[in-house]
């Protein structure tokens, strides 16, 4: 586990905006009448989407719509390790080193970063644009490596692609997620080797009704069988 | 080689259209309304006879873990949680599932929950993947405008509401109690069991937790027969599975294959092969980052199911296949698993959370070789102190891949070891 603490320097305030507010009524609504602490990681990322990061203020206004005290959503808010609690770039870029990644040279994904940018892992850049970090397995194996920009997610990197990427970032243009080297999603490059027939071939539904007659025939045995005295 | 009108998964790449219309036009929602007519206690002997086990790396048979909910809905409601948390190094089919699948999931989770007499069902998507949660949303939106979900579900008269909750970054939420830990609004650590979700789950009340792809094969299983299921591999290895095939690959993706295909065929078959060809493989870790590592020995001839792998003292896990080739360090790729779990411990039990911050210590020394050689048995010996003394199974994933890196790989850390000693023979004496 990794010791997460809050960042010195707070806002004095927060309030979400009209919007989260909506958003977050929406959610806790999910939930079963006074189940609304269910709601807590989904507010806590509406903070964050709202202010950038985790707050103080934002994590006592939540406590206070979800009936919470306070520790609680501070528990929540260190455990996550999503929830940013010091303020992060504008560009906010995960890379992936977990072994998958790591075989496949996301260590040449940090260098790009380290080129372009200037910084490494756990740096901020001095415009407070770019933040880099490492991150544990992002769920993208066979796309490896993978970096996680905001929402999307940079697919089958190297180091080129990573530049070029971190370029476009630079130039204020927004790359196009996915794979970087023409594959289909998690397909394998070039050919298929499966999924090549026409998917929308009739295929015949089991005899339904002879299934239920098999069905209550056995129950039917069994229970016979349950039934018969012992010998 | 498993046929294409024999695959479950028609878009796994995402190649056809995802939302609903696409998802028809594949076959799913089709008959669903007849299958619940069927009756629960049909369905959960169909699963059953279907030999479906556990996708989510137990292996556990999912008709048995359906028919422990109680059979009757009592005061407490039912639920029926998926678990979409994926997270295990080298596991990433759930995505696929979610993003361009999402249908065959919603679809199994209303028949799974009408058999389970749950009237409620949320689906816990790590929150990494926001764009998966997006996807699924909308599918969830278009069957419920559909009448497929919602007040009654396919003209069935069940009730049935389904949601998307959206989880932050804990690797250990796909713990199942830890899941439902996290669903409730606390930090994921995992409950003791007993009680088990079946009895006691999420808010109290009776839950089972299943993996995105046990729920999302139920639909087709029911369509098409528990014999057409189990036609697929060996027995009590039935069906057909996704593999997630990574590292050193010519061609890494995701395929759907029958079970108990041989490691070897699924990697020349759909992979291209390992990099610079099959000579020139140094392991496999076979079932995502908890299982143990097998050498190239092993991997010539074993077969991808739970009970082969077993035997080979690893284990089937996610089928998240991570292949290394002769380039790779596999000291440096051990101990990186041994600093993820370090860094996903919970920190609730002590032997899990100090001993996954001293195996990592000392791994990182291993792979320089800053260590002696009787650290070797102190470091397994640690590694079965944590296994099994722990309240979840972070504790024994964390301990497995060392316990296969010494039982595989011992003459690589003592070489290691050696090399080290020496090198600082010589500085040391070249000083002087």
């Amino acid at each position: 586990m990794s010791v997460r603490t809050l960042a010195k320097d707070q806002p004095a305030s927060f309030a979400f905006n009209a919007e989260f507010l909506a958003r977050a009524q929406k959610v806790i609504a999910k939930y079963p009448a006074g189940r609304q602490a269910s709601a807590v990681i989904p507010l806590l990322d509406f903070a964050q989407r709202q202010e950038g990061w985790v707050t103080q203020p934002a994590i006592d206004v939540i406590a206070k719509m979800l009936d919470m005290p306070s520790i609680r959503v501070l528990e929540v808010a260190t455990f996550y390790t999503m929830f940013e609690l010091h303020p992060v770039g504008k560009h906010h870029i995960q890379v992936c080193t977990n072994l998958p990644c790591q075989l496949r040279g996301s260590d040449k994904v940090l260098h790009a970063c380290k080129n372009k940018l200037g910084i490494g892992a756990g740096e901020k850049t001095p415009d407070g644009k770019f933040t880099v970090v490492e991150v544990e397995c992002a769920g993208a194996c066979v796309n490896a490596p993978v970096a996680q920009i905001g929402d999307d997610y940079y697919e089958d990197l190297d180091e080129a692609a990573m530049g070029k990427i971190l370029d476009a970032l630079l130039r204020g243009e927004k790359p196009k997620h996915g794979p970087q080297n023409g594959r289909v999603n998690s397909g394998p490059l070039g050919k298929f080797t499966t999924l090549n027939d026409d998917p929308t071939q009739k295929i015949p539904m089991q005899d339904l009704n002879a299934a239920k007659a098999a069905f209550e025939k056995a129950k039917a045995e069994a229970a016979a069988k349950a039934a018969a005295p012992k010998p | 080689m498993l046929a294409d009108k024999d695959r479950i998964f028609t878009n796994l790449y995402g190649h056809h259209d995802w939302r609903l219309a696409g998802a028809r036009a594949r076959g799913d929602w089709e008959g669903t309304k007849e299958i619940l007519a069927m009756g629960q206690d049909w369905i959960i002997d169909e699963m059953k006879r279907s030999g479906l086990r556990g996708r989510g790396g137990a292996g556990f048979p999912t008709g048995l873990k359906w028919s422990f909910m109680p059979k009757t809905e009592g005061d407490r409601p039912h639920y029926l949680v998926v678990n979409a948390d994926e997270g295990e190094p080298g596991t990433c089919k759930d995505r696929d599932m979610l993003r361009f699948d999402p249908h065959k999931l919603i679809e199994g989770c209303l028949i799974a929950s009408f058999a389970m007499r749950a009237h409620a069902c949320y689906i816990y998507v790590r929150g990494e993947f926001y764009n998966e949660a997006s996807n699924l949303q909308v599918a969830i939106d278009e069957a419920y405008a559909a009448g497929l979900v919602g007040d009654n579900a396919c003209g069935s008269g069940w009730k049935f509401d389904i949601y998307v909750h959206r989880g932050a970054g804990a690797y250990i939420c796909g713990e199942e109690t830890a899941l439902i830990e996290s669903l409730e609004g606390k930090k994921g650590q995992p409950r003791l069991k007993p009680p088990f979700p079946a009895g006691v789950g999420l808010y109290g009340c009776p839950t089972t937790v299943n993996n995105v792809e046990s729920i999302a094969v139920a639909p087709t299983i029911l369509r098409r027969g528990a014999s057409w299921f189990s036609s697929f591999g060996r027995p009590n290895n039935a069906g057909t599975k996704v593999f997630c095939i990574s590292g050193h690959v010519n061609n890494p993706c995701n395929v759907e294959d029958a079970m108990s295909i041989p490691l070897k065929e699924l990697i020349e078959k759909h992979c291209g092969g390992v990099r610079g060809g099959w000579d020139n493989l140094l392991a496999v870790i076979p079932g995502g980052a908890s299982v143990p590592v097998l050498p190239k020995s092993i991997c010539d001839t074993v077969l991808m199911d739970f009970d082969a792998l077993r035997d080979v003292r690893s284990g089937l896990g996610t089928a998240a296949v991570m292949v290394m080739d002769k380039s790779t360090d596999i000291v440096a790729a051990i101990s990186r698993l041994s600093a993820f779990y370090k860094h996903e411990s919970c920190g609730q039990c002590t032997p899990c959370r100090e001993g996954t911050g001293w195996m990592a210590r000392v791994m990182k020394r291993m792979v320089k070789g800053d260590a002696t050689l009787a650290e070797i048995d102190t470091l397994e010996q640690v590694t079965y102190q944590v296994e099994g003394h722990t309240i979840c199974a972070l504790g024994d994933a964390a301990a497995w891949p060392i316990q296969g890196l010494i039982r595989h790989f011992r003459p690589e850390l003592e070489r290691r070891i050696a090399a080290y000693r020496d090198a600082k023979t010589r500085a040391s004496a070249k000083a002087a």
